[in-house]
C-alpha cells in the first residue's frame, strides 16, 4: 500500500510543503477527519494499557479492591517463579512451532498461487481466506468433532480396521498446534503472497541465465527478496497464536496451561487482577520485542 | 508465464486447501445429519434447525450479536472512515504516530486487550460489562481495518477529478459529496462488512467485557462447546458459515481484499 499511495500524494505538493503553515481551514478538516479515531484509541485502547500497567503494581486488600496503597514488583517476581515457567514455554512453544509450520506451509502456496494462479489469483486467494473469516471459534470446534475420540476419524479408521481402539488426538499438543496453525495459515500465506507477487520475475530469470541452479536461484535471490514477507508472516501468525486461548482450552484440554489461559481464568473467575495484570505485561513485552525485532529486519531488508 | 509449476507443488496446494476446507465440510455435512451422536450418520435431517429456532439461549444471544454488530458497524465505520481520509488525503506532523496508533490494535493479542478494558471500565467506572461495553471495544479494533481499507482506495484517487469539479464551480464540499465519496463508498462498504465479519465473530475480547444479559452468539457457542458437542451447534455454525460467506462475497465484488491483502503486508512495514 505504501508504494501505491506514494505517487497519489506526490500529485499533491501544494500540500506537502510546510507542514505547521498549512491553512486554517485545512487544520480544522485535520481535526475533524483524524482527531474523533485517535481518541477513541487514545481512550479505549491506550488508557486501558496504561491503567492494566498501574494495576500490575498493585494489590488486592482485605475487601477484594484493587489498593496502590504499597506498590510492589513482587506480581512480576511471581510471574517469573519457576512454577509458572512451563506455562511460559508451553506459550512460546505452541507459538513457534505454529509460526514455523505456517511459514513452510504457506511459503510454497503462495508460491504457486503467485506464479501459476494466472487470470485466477484473487478467486484462489479469496478461497483461502474463506475459512479463516468463518469464525475462528466454529472452525476450531470442527477440529473437535473431527478428532476427537469418537470423531470423524476415529470413527473412519475403526471402520475400516485399521485401528482397534480410538487413537487419542485431541488433548495433546500435536491437536493444538494442528488447530492453531489451521487457524493462522492465512495470515501467514497473505503477507507472503504479496511479497512473492511483487518479486520481479526477471532476477530470478538473470540468475538463472548466470547458470545458477533452481535451487540456487531460490536461495540467493528469491527467498532474499521475499523475506520482509517472511518476516511479517511470522509476526502475523505468532501474535495471535501466544494470546490464543481457545485453542489451547478447547483441543489442548485441562492439563494445558498457557500464558493467555491464566490469564483468562484470572479475569473471568478470580479477582487477584493485579497478578492477572502483570502476566498480561509480561506478554505484551514478548509481543513487542518480537515486533520491534521484526520491524529492524524488516527495515534492513527493506532498505539493504 | 514462468512455465508449468511441478507436481508436487501442485499437488501439496490442492492438499492444503482440502485441508482448509474438511472441517467447514465435515461441519455442514453434520448439521444435516439425523443422528444424536456427531459422528454417525443416520440420513437427512433438518431437526438441529428446528430445534435451533427453539434454542432461546442461542437465539437470544444472536439478538445481542446483531446489536453489537450494528453499533460496531455504524461507528467504526464513521470513525475509520474519517480516520483513512485524513491520513490520505493531509500531510501533517505525527502522521507516522497515527499510523503505528492505527496499527498497534492489529498487532496486540486479543487476550491483551479484552482484560485491559475490563480493568479500565472496572477500575475506573465501576462498569461490569454491558453490550455498551462490548460495542465500544468491537468499535476500537474495527477502526483499524477500515481505516486501512478506506485510506488505501483514497489515496489512489487521482486528486485532479476534485479539482476539476472545483474549477466548474463546485463548492468543497460539494466536489467531496458529489465526486470523492462515490469513489470511495466501495472501500466505506468493504470495511463496514470487515467490522461485521469481525465483531459477530470475536469472542476473546467479547468475552472480558460482556456482563449478565450481555452474553454474545460467539460466547454462548462456546459455553454449549464446553458443555458438550452437540449437532445443535452445527446447524448454527453452518448458518453463521453461509451469512459470513454472503457478506465476504459482498465486500469482494466490492474490491476489499485487494486494499486488505496490501494493507496486512504493507502496515508494519510502514510503521
Amino acid at each position: 500500500m505504501t508504494s501505491a499511495a506514494a505517487p497519489a500524494e506526490a500529485r499533491q505538493p501544494a500540500r506537502t510543503t510546510g507542514e505547521a503553515r498549512a491553512p486554517l481551514g485545512e487544520r480544522a478538516l485535520g481535526g475533524i477527519l483524524l482527531l474523533p479515531g485517535v481518541l477513541w484509541l487514545a481512550v479505549f485502547f491506550l488508557a486501558p494499557l496504561g491503567i492494566m500497567a498501574v494495576i500490575s503494581f498493585g494489590s488486592v486488600d482485605a475487601s477484594s479492591h484493587i489498593t496502590l496503597a504499597e506498590p510492589s514488583l513482587r506480581h512480576y517476581q511471581q510471574a517469573l517463579r519457576p512454577e509458572y515457567l512451563p506455562a511460559f514455554v508451553h506459550s512460546l512453544y505452541y507459538a513457534s512451532v505454529t509460526t514455523v509450520l505456517s511459514i513452510a506451509i504457506g511459503y510454497p502456496i503462495a508460491y504457486w498461487i503467485s506464479r501459476y494462479g494466472g487470470t485466477h489469483k484473487v478467486l484462489l486467494l479469496i478461497l483461502m481466506m474463506l475459512p479463516f473469516w468463518t469464525s475462528y471459534l466454529i472452525r476450531t470446534y470442527a477440529w473437535m468433532t473431527i478428532l476427537g475420540d469418537n470423531g470423524v476419524l476415529n470413527s473412519v479408521l475403526l471402520d475400516a480396521g485399521v485401528i482397534d481402539d480410538p487413537i487419542p488426538i485431541v488433548n495433546t499438543d500435536f491437536a493444538v498446534i494442528l488447530g492453531m496453525t489451521y487457524g493462522f495459515l492465512p495470515y501467514a500465506i497473505l503477507p507472503l503472497f504479496v511479497s512473492i507477487d511483487r518479486l520481479d520475475e526477471s532476477l530470478v530469470q538473470a540468475g538463472r541465465d548466470l547458470y545458477a541452479t533452481g535451487r540456487a536461484a531460490f536461495r540467493h535471490v528469491t527467498l532474499p527478496l521475499t523475506m520482509p514477507g517472511v518476516i511479517a508472516a511470522a509476526l502475523l501468525t505468532f501474535i495471535p497464536a501466544l494470546g490464543d486461548f481457545v485453542t489451547p482450552d478447547l483441543l489442548g484440554g485441562a492439563q494445558t496451561t498457557t500464558i493467555a489461559k491464566i490469564v483468562q481464568v484470572i479475569f473471568t473467575s478470580g479477582r487477584d487482577w493485579p497478578y492477572g495484570s502483570a502476566l498480561g505485561f509480561l506478554m505484551m513485552a514478548i509481543t513487542l520485542v518480537g515486533t520491534l525485532l521484526a520491524l529492524r529486519s524488516l527495515r534492513r531488508e527493506v532498505i539493504g | 508465464m514462468s512455465g508449468r509449476p511441478s507436481r508436487w507443488l501442485t499437488g501439496f496446494a490442492i492438499l492444503i486447501y482440502a485441508f482448509l476446507f474438511a472441517p467447514i465440510v465435515v461441519l455442514i455435512v453434520f448439521s444435516f445429519n439425523a443422528s444424536r451422536h456427531n459422528f454417525v450418520w443416520l440420513g437427512f435431517s433438518l431437526d438441529w434447525y428446528g430445534k435451533l429456532l427453539s434454542n432461546r439461549t442461542l437465539i437470544d444471544a444472536l439478538w445481542i450479536s446483531l446489536q453489537v454488530a450494528a453499533i460496531a458497524i455504524v461507528g467504526a465505520t464513521i470513525l475509520g472512515s474519517l480516520l483513512g481520509l485524513g491520513l490520505a488525503r493531509l500531510r501533517f506532523r505525527g502522521a507516522g504516530a497515527v499510523q503505528t496508533l492505527l496499527l498497534l490494535p492489529m498487532v496486540t493479542p486479543e487476550v491483551i486487550m479484552g482484560i485491559s478494558l475490563l480493568v479500565f471500565f472496572a477500575q475506573l467506572f465501576n462498569l461490569h460489562g454491558s453490550v455498551g461495553q462490548i460495542s465500544i471495544a468491537h468499535i476500537m479494533f474495527c477502526i483499524s481495518y477500515v481505516a486501512i481499507v478506506v485510506r488505501a482506495r483514497a489515496a489512489n484517487l487521482d486528486p485532479r477529478l476534485e479539482e476539476a469539479a472545483r474549477d466548474l464551480g463546485a463548492s468543497a464540499l460539494g466536489a467531496f459529496r458529489h465526486v470523492t465519496l462515490p469513489l470511495i463508498a466501495p472501500a466505506i462498504a468493504a470495511g463496514a462488512m470487515l467490522s461485521f465479519a469481525l465483531s459477530i465473530d470475536d469472542l476473546i475480547v467479547t468475552s472480558f467485557n460482556a456482563g449478565v444479559g450481555s452474553t454474545t452468539l460467539p460466547i454462548a457457542i462456546y459455553s454449549a462447546i464446553k458443555f458438550g458437542v452437540t449437532p445443535q451447534i452445527n446447524a448454527i455454525s453452518t448458518i453463521i458459515v453461509a451469512v459470513v460467506s454472503v457478506a465476504l462475497l459482498i465486500a469482494w465484488r466490492l474490491g476489499a481484499f485487494r486494499s486488505a491483502a496490501r494493507a496486512v503486508i504493507a502496515e508494519p512495514e510502514a510503521a
